[in-house]
C-alpha cells in the first residue's frame, strides 16, 4: 500500500470548477472518505486519481511517483463503481480471478486459487464461487464487485459510492464488513459517498467537499465536534445541528460576533415548563430513541429524546444551551471560551 | 371518515396464499402502517381495502357497511401510489381538481377545494404552474393534493415516499404525519421500510408470508416484538439474537448461555430441549472488561454521540449502541452484558417470544 498525495488540483469543464485547487494527502493503510452532495466534485477527484481524468492543474504522487500523466493503466490503482459492472458470462470465480490473468500481470493459476478463495471468504461469497455472475442478488454482485478490487493489491483503492445499490439492511452490513477488511489488509482507499453515515463511520478521515473546494479534512470526531463553519457542521449529524439566529435561542456566553448558533442534541437541554417557549410538534419514534420537533417562535428544532413518553404533541419547554457552536455572519466556527 | 374492518380476509393466487385470513379493525381516524418485505402480502391487503382485488374469502367493512364485493369507486376511497402519474397536460390546479371535475362538482366549489388543499400541502404557490419541470417531492405532493381533495372516507397508501432519496422522504414524513394531523383521515400505509413506519404510524401491523405477525404502536413493537420476524425488521441496527440451546421452565427468570447465567423477565411458559435465541436491542448492551459474554470486536461504527461496536461472540455477531466517549479498539476482548428487564427470549424454530413479564402482566396476543 502507498501514499497518494493529490497536490493543488484543479479541474474544470467547460466554465464549470469541479475541483479548486485541492490539496489532500491519503496516508497508507487510512481510509479518506469524501464527502459531499451532488455536483461537489467528489466523483471528480476520484477520477483524478485513477487517470480517468486529466487535471488542469496541479499534481498527483502515488507512492512518491508523479502520477500526473500517467495513463490509468500505469497508476496501479483498483476501482470500484457504483453499479456492479460484473463480467455476465462468467462465474463468480472467474469474476473474481479476471484482474489477476491479465497478460501483464501472468499469475499462475494455483496463486490465483488461492487469492480468489482467500478474497471470496472476506466477501462472503464463497458458497457460490461456481454460480454465474447473473445468477446473484444485488447484494453479492456488489460484493463480487468490491471482491474483484481487492483481489489485487494496488497502491490505493478507489470506491465510488459502492453500497449506494443495496437496500439500507444490506449497506449497513457491508459498511462494517468493508471497514473490517481495510484495517485488515492495512489498505489505502478514498472513498465517495454524499452518505453521512458512510463517512462518519468508516472513515480514518473525512474530506468535506463543497462546489469543488476541499472546506474541512478531519477525523470523523473532529469534523463532529469542531467543524469550521456552518457548512460542514450541517454535513454530519442526525438529526442534522439545528442551525439557528443567535437571538432565536438563550445562548449565554456567546462571542459577540456571533449571528448563528449551531445546536446538537448533546448541547440542548430540554426542562418541561409549560410557559416555556417551546412546543413539541411531533414525536417520531426511532424505537431505541425519539426525533422531537418543536417549534419555537417562527423556528423549528429536532432533537433527539429517551423514548420514555414523558414528551408529547403540545407539551412545552424550556431550553438551555451547553456549549453550543457560534458562526459569524460568514458563517465561520467562532472560538468560545470552552 | 371511517372504520375499517377486516375479518378473515383471505387471498390466493393459485397455488401460492397472498394473505391468509387475516382480522383487524383500523380505527377511524387512525395512521395504521402495514410492514413487511416484498412479497409479504401488505399491497395485496391494501389492494384488497381499496377494491382493487377480491378476497378469496372473509369481509371487509367500512364504516360497518360490509364493501368486500364493492367496486372500488363505490367505496369512496382516495390513493396516492408510489409512481405520481400526473396528468401532464394540465397544470397543477387541474391535476388536483380533477377528481371532483369527474364527480360533476360545480367550478367554483372544485376552485375552492383545490386551493384549501393546496394550503394544506404549502403548494399555494405553485396552483397555476404545469406539472412538468417541478420537484420530486413536489410531483409528490400534487399527488397527495389530488387523493385528499375528496374528503374519502380512508386514504391508502402505498409506498408513496418510495420514489424519493432518503434525506428528502424523512422530511416528506414529517410532512405527511402533520396533514393527517390537521386533517385526521383513515389512512392505511404500505411501506418495506420501518424508518417511516416507526416515524409516522399510530400502529404498525407487521406481515410476513401473507400473515399479520404483530400488531402494536410503534414503541411497543420495538420494545415487545412477538416474532423474530418483527424483532429483526424493526429497529437499525436490528436487534440482537444469541442463539443457545436449553430446557426452560415457566418462571424461570434465567438462562445459561455456556456457562454464563443471564437474568431475563420472568417467563409464564417453558419450552424443553429448544433452540433458542435470546433477543437484545443494541442500546442494551454493555461492554464490561472482566466477565460477561466473551468476545472479539469486530467494528467500530462512529455515529456522533453514540458508536456501534460490533462483537463477534460464540453465539453470533452482537451489535452494542454506546457512547461515543468509550474508546473500543478492533481485535479488543470485551465481555457483554445485557439490561435484563428489556430481554426476550425466543424459541427458533418455531420463531416466536416465549411469554415473559416483558409483555406486561396479563398475558395477550
Amino acid at each position: 500500500m502507498a501514499e497518494v498525495v493529490i497536490d493543488r488540483v484543479t479541474k474544470r469543464f467547460g466554465d464549470v470548477e469541479a475541483a479548486k485547487d485541492v490539496s489532500l494527502t491519503v496516508p497508507s493503510g487510512e481510509l479518506v472518505v469524501l464527502l459531499g452532495p451532488t455536483g461537489a466534485g467528489k466523483t471528480t477527484l476520484l477520477r483524478l486519481v485513477a487517470g480517468l481524468e486529466k487535471a488542469d492543474a496541479g499534481m498527483i504522487t502515488i507512492d512518491s511517483r508523479d502520477a500526473t500523466a500517467e495513463p490509468p493503466a500505469l497508476r496501479d490503482v483498483s476501482f470500484v463503481f457504483q453499479q456492479y459492472s460484473l463480467y455476465p458470462h462468467l462465474t463468480v470465480y472467474d469474476n473474481l480471478a479476471f484482474p489477476l490473468r491479465a497478460p501483464a500481470r501472468r499469475v499462475d493459476e494455483a496463486e490465483i486459487k488461492k487469492r480468489v478463495e482467500r478474497v471470496a471468504q472476506l466477501v462472503r461469497i464463497d458458497h457460490k464461487l461456481a454460480n454465474s455472475a447473473t445468477r446473484l442478488s444485488g447484494g453479492e454482485m456488489q460484493r463480487v464487485a468490491i471482491g474483484r478490487a481487492l483481489i489485487r493489491r494496488p497502491s490505493i483503492y478507489l470506491m465510488d459510492e459502492p453500497l449506494s445499490s443495496l437496500d439500507a439492511k444490506l449497506r449497513a452490513e457491508l459498511r462494517v464488513e468493508l471497514k473490517h477488511i481495510q484495517v485488515d489488509l492495512g489498505a489505502t482507499m478514498l472513498y465517495v459517498t454524499h452518505v453521512q453515515t458512510e463517512a462518519i463511520t468508516m472513515a480514518s478521515r473525512i474530506g468535506i467537499l463543497d462546489h469543488g473546494r476541499l472546506v474541512q479534512v478531519g477525523t470523523p470526531r473532529e469534523i463532529y465536534e469542531r467543524p469550521i463553519n456552518s457548512y460542514v457542521a450541517a454535513r454530519l449529524g442526525s438529526p442534522a445541528i439545528n442551525l439557528l439566529p443567535i437571538e432565536a435561542l438563550p445562548a449565554n456566553g456567546a462571542p459577540k460576533e456571533a449571528v448563528s448558533v449551531g445546536a446538537r442534541t448533546e448541547h440542548v437541554e430540554l426542562i418541561p415548563a409549560d410557559d416555556g417557549p417551546a412546543e413539541v410538534v411531533m414525536v417520531e419514534h426511532l424505537g431505541s430513541e425519539n426525533f422531537l420537533h418543536l417549534r419555537m417562535n417562527n423556528h423549528r428544532l429536532v432533537t433527539l429524546t429517551p423514548p420514555d413518553g414523558q414528551w408529547r404533541p403540545g407539551r412545552r419547554a424550556r431550553l438551555s444551551l451547553h456549549q453550543p457552536l457560534y458562526f459569524d455572519e460568514v458563517g465561520r466556527t467562532l472560538a468560545t471560551a470552552h | 371518515m371511517a372504520e375499517i374492518r377486516l375479518e378473515n380476509l383471505q387471498k390466493r393466487f393459485g397455488d401460492f396464499t397472498a394473505v391468509r385470513a387475516s382480522s383487524f379493525t383500523i380505527a377511524d381516524g387512525e395512521f395504521f402502517v402495514l410492514l413487511g418485505p416484498s412479497g409479504c402480502g401488505k399491497t395485496t391487503t391494501l389492494r384488497m381495502i381499496a377494491g382493487l382485488e377480491l378476497p378469496s374469502s372473509g369481509k371487509i367493512l367500512l364504516d360497518g357497511d360490509d364493501v368486500t364485493f364493492k367496486r372500488a369507486s363505490q367505496r369512496d376511497i382516495g390513493f396516492v401510489f408510489q409512481l405520481f402519474a400526473l396528468y401532464p397536460h394540465m397544470n397543477v390546479r387541474g391535476n388536483i381538481g380533477f377528481p371532483l371535475k369527474c364527480q360533476r362538482v360545480p367550478r367554483r366549489e372544485i376552485d375552492e377545494r383545490v386551493e384549501q388543499v393546496a394550503k394544506l400541502l404549502r403548494i399555494e404557490h405553485l396552483i397555476d404552474r404545469p406539472v412538468s419541470g417541478l420537484s420530486g417531492g413536489d410531483s409528490q405532493r400534487i399527488a397527495l393534493g389530488r387523493a385528499i381533495v375528496r374528503k374519502a372516507k380512508a386514504f391508502m397508501m402505498d409506498e408513496p415516499l418510495g420514489a424519493l432519496d432518503a434525506e428528502f422522504r424523512h422530511l416528506m414524513c414529517v410532512e405527511l404525519r402533520a396533514l393527517h394531523d390537521r386533517i385526521q383521515a383513515t389512512t392505511v400505509y404500505v411501506t418495506h421500510d420501518q424508518v417511516e413506519a416507526m416515524a409516522m404510524a399510530d400502529r404498525i401491523a407487521v406481515m410476513n408470508h401473507g400473515v399479520v405477525d404483530q400488531i402494536a404502536g410503534p414503541q411497543q413493537i420495538y420494545d415487545c416484538p412477538r416474532t423474530m420476524h418483527v424483532a429483526g425488521f424493526i429497529g437499525s441496527p436490528p436487534m440482537n439474537f444469541l442463539r443457545f440451546n436449553a430446557s426452560l421452565e415457566p418462571g424461570a427468570e434465567s438462562v445459561r448461555l455456556n456457562g454464563e447465567t443471564i437474568a431475563v423477565p420472568a417467563l409464564r411458559e417453558g419450552v424443553v430441549d429448544g433452540e433458542m435465541a435470546l433477543g437484545v436491542r443494541p442500546e442494551h448492551v454493555e461492554l464490561v472488561d472482566e466477565g460477561g459474554i466473551r468476545g472479539e470486536v469486530f467494528g467500530t461504527e462512529y455515529m456522533g454521540t453514540m458508536q456501534i461496536v460490533t462483537v463477534q461472540s460464540k453465539h453470533g455477531q452482537v451489535k452494542a449502541r454506546i457512547p461515543s466517549s468509550h474508546r473500543v479498539r478492533i481485535r479488543e476482548q470485551v465481555g457483554l452484558r445485557f439490561a435484563k428487564e428489556r430481554l426476550v427470549v425466543f424459541d427458533t424454530v418455531s420463531g416466536r417470544a416465549l411469554d415473559s413479564r416483558l409483555f406486561g402482566e396479563a398475558s395477550h396476543g
